[in-house]
């Protein structure tokens, strides 16, 4: 098999690519709205007085950490994650080149 | 007094109010001292949980709290820029033990920055779909196309693109497993959009400008680009064809 | 691109995203707009493309809240060059900052921190006044903040303090009637004598927002600049007392917590234009 990609299969995969492009132009779904935000913003408001969030003596050195209540994280069902099923093959194929961003 | 003792009192509620501080009418300031601390704490908390709302839902508020309390000390913003701060997120949650049952949680961090940057990225118009075509054959496999600023990729070995819709009621629980994902933005919309196996690096081979022909190959034997450049076309990602001449 | 080159004595909002559609389709009493610098300083996108919408239709004041013009530091350049490019293409109406201090060590503390009012603080913001309006090639307005506590060092009152930097730079003010309310009950003295020792005649736009109520070690009442609610009272009557005295000026209504629904905002604004008919009638 040739190490580089034959011009007519680019030619062929491009076709393709812009015949399928036309379909989905068609199928496009409703924009979805995310009119706000994304990010936090910068204002000039005040926070919530002299109790809370900032003012607790939390230990907020080194990397030692427990979630608090195990109980209040969403629950995420993930199916044949973990044990090794078929699945692992693809985890591996990924191991090799983990993105860096 | 210094902007310095000021500063390092704010982030650190166990020293003492610095002095110099009053209530105006010669008392010490106390924890009137405290309205900025917290000022700091809670904006930069919610600045987080803003940006980063799939981790938030996650973890519940009483972690993502204590978390953010821990970031925002360790890593505070960089620039006055509030819609860029949290950059340094994932990575922080990498250094994290004992996320217990969420291991994915610093992959859905990846995804979330990438919408976000994705939605500030600078605008750029498309090359209409059928422009491809008219690229000579014998210039074809040395095209360059450029994406649009907006084109964002992500790869992880857990359903992260499933698992941030179901954290934040879009969709159903996870029944995939590792996802390469473009987050594209056709107008001002960012979406994530799941690509085939070799996806993540054919695109990051187009973003660092590799000629079309070398970007297929280097995705290995039997990978179809077709998908992958119908999903582009199709939200606007390409913004420009160079061709070589000659 | 139009330009409105001044805000008009009418009422104004702070602009939020979320108000985008309702505004378009009919703004009631607003006659301008004011936008947060920082939020519109991302390359592109959505943000980017309604400023340049709203900024059609309305004047613009952008009010930045990053700049750390208090900070004991170099301002910082890059983001005054952000500033200047911002400012540049859209050429707003007015652009304004704080008299405090955001940034130190290059950390960004994301609130607006309180200064001592020395002479050393004095010739500090003088200069960094200078170096933003030289940078922008146009008058900026300075905001007189809300306390939460004094320091022992100061020298200066506020109104003669801001009064002085004006003098000195040619920076026009922007006096915030709510925060002025909120430090006069936090530090003891009283507002409509703070208003009446202010260089009104350098006032370019008046700031109205809510407050919330804690309370100090001592049980006093300790005001908190939240915008989270309607304006009080009592901070309606000193903005009468004070547009007695200054004439008619822009008002902002600022609201950037627990963001209302566009009616309760206009609601806001209604209010404020009513402050300014009744000059017009006793004048």
């Amino acid at each position: 098999m040739s190490k580089t990609i034959k011009t007519a299969a680019l030619l062929s995969a491009v076709a393709t690519a812009v015949t399928l492009t036309a379909h989905q132009a068609a199928a496009q779904e409703k924009e979805k709205c995310f009119g706000v935000a994304l990010a936090g913003q910068n204002d000039c408001a005040a926070g919530p007085g002299t109790t809370c969030a900032g003012t607790s003596k939390v230990d907020y050195q080194g990397n030692a950490w427990s979630l608090v209540d195990e109980g209040t994280c969403m629950e995420v069902m993930l199916p044949a994650m973990a044990d090794g099923s078929e699945r692992m093959g693809s985890l591996e194929a990924l191991d090799r080149d983990l993105p860096e961003m | 007094m210094s902007q310095q003792a000021f500063h390092h009192a704010l982030l650190d509620p166990a020293r003492p109010v610095p002095d110099g501080l009053t209530d105006g009418a010669g008392h010490p300031a106390g924890r009137r001292y405290a309205v900025y601390r917290n000022n700091v704490a809670v904006s930069l908390t919610e600045a987080l949980i803003t940006g980063f709302p799939a981790c938030a839902a996650l973890l519940g508020a009483d972690n993502m709290s204590r978390i953010a309390g821990r970031f925002l000390r360790q890593h505070p913003p960089a620039s006055p820029l509030m819609i860029h701060w949290g950059a340094a997120f994932p990575a922080f949650l990498d250094g994290l033990d004992g996320l217990g049952r969420l291991p994915f949680l610093s992959d859905v961090a990846r995804l979330e920055l990438a919408l976000r940057r994705a939605y500030h990225a600078a605008d750029a118009t498309p090359v209409a779909p059928n422009a491809l075509l008219s690229i000579p054959e014998d210039r074809l496999g040395l095209a360059r196309l450029r994406l649009a600023p907006s084109v964002q990729i992500v790869k992880s070995r857990w359903p992260v693109a499933e698992i941030r819709a179901f954290a934040l009621g879009l969709g159903a629980a996870p029944t995939s497993g590792a996802q390469e994902i473009a987050v594209l933005r056709p107008d001002y919309d960012p979406e994530p959009h799941v690509l085939p196996p070799q996806g993540h690096a054919f695109l990051a081979a187009l973003q660092a400008n590799m000629p079309l022909g070398a970007a297929v190959t280097q995705c290995g034997p039997g990978f179809d680009p077709a998908p992958c450049l119908a999903l582009l076309l199709g939200h606007g990602a390409i913004t420009e064809i160079l061709t070589c001449p000659g | 691109m139009h330009s409105f080159t001044t805000l008009p004595a009418a009422p104004g909002v702070g602009y939020k995203p979320q108000h985008y559609a309702e505004i378009l389709a009919g703004a009631g009493p607003i006659g301008w707009l004011e936008i947060h610098a920082e939020n519109y300083m991302g390359d592109g996108g959505r943000p980017l493309a309604q400023l340049r919408a709203l900024a059609e239709r309305f004047p613009i004041s952008v009010h930045g809240v990053g700049l750390s013009i208090g900070g004991e530091g170099r301002l910082d350049a890059e983001h005054l060059a952000r500033l200047k490019h911002l400012v540049g293409w859209l050429n707003p109406a007015s652009f304004s900052e704080h008299l405090a201090w955001s940034t130190h060590d290059s950390a960004f503390l994301n609130d607006l921190l309180p200064l001592p009012y020395t002479n050393a603080t004095l010739d500090r913001v003088v200069a960094h006044v200078d170096e933003v309006q030289d940078t922008l090639g146009r008058q900026m307005l300075l905001e007189n903040p809300s306390s939460y506590l004094a320091f022992s060092e100061s020298t200066w009152d506020e109104p003669d303090f801001l009064r002085e930097i004006a003098r000195r730079t040619g920076c026009g003010l922007l006096l915030d009637v709510n925060n002025v309310f909120v430090s006069a009950t936090n530090l003891g003295f009283t507002p409509q004598a703070y208003i009446d020792g202010f260089a009104l005649d350098q006032v370019g736009e008046i700031h109205l927002g809510g407050h919330d109520e804690d309370e100090d070690d001592h049980g006093a009442p300790l005001l908190i600049d939240s915008h989270g609610r309607e304006v009080a009272d009592p901070v309606w009557a000193l903005l009468s007392h004070t547009l007695v005295r200054s004439g008619p000026k822009p008002l902002l209504i600022e609201w950037d917590t627990d963001v209302p629904a566009w009616p309760v905002l206009a609601e806001e604004a209604r209010r404020a234009e009513e402050a300014l008919a009744r000059l017009a009638v006793a004048a």
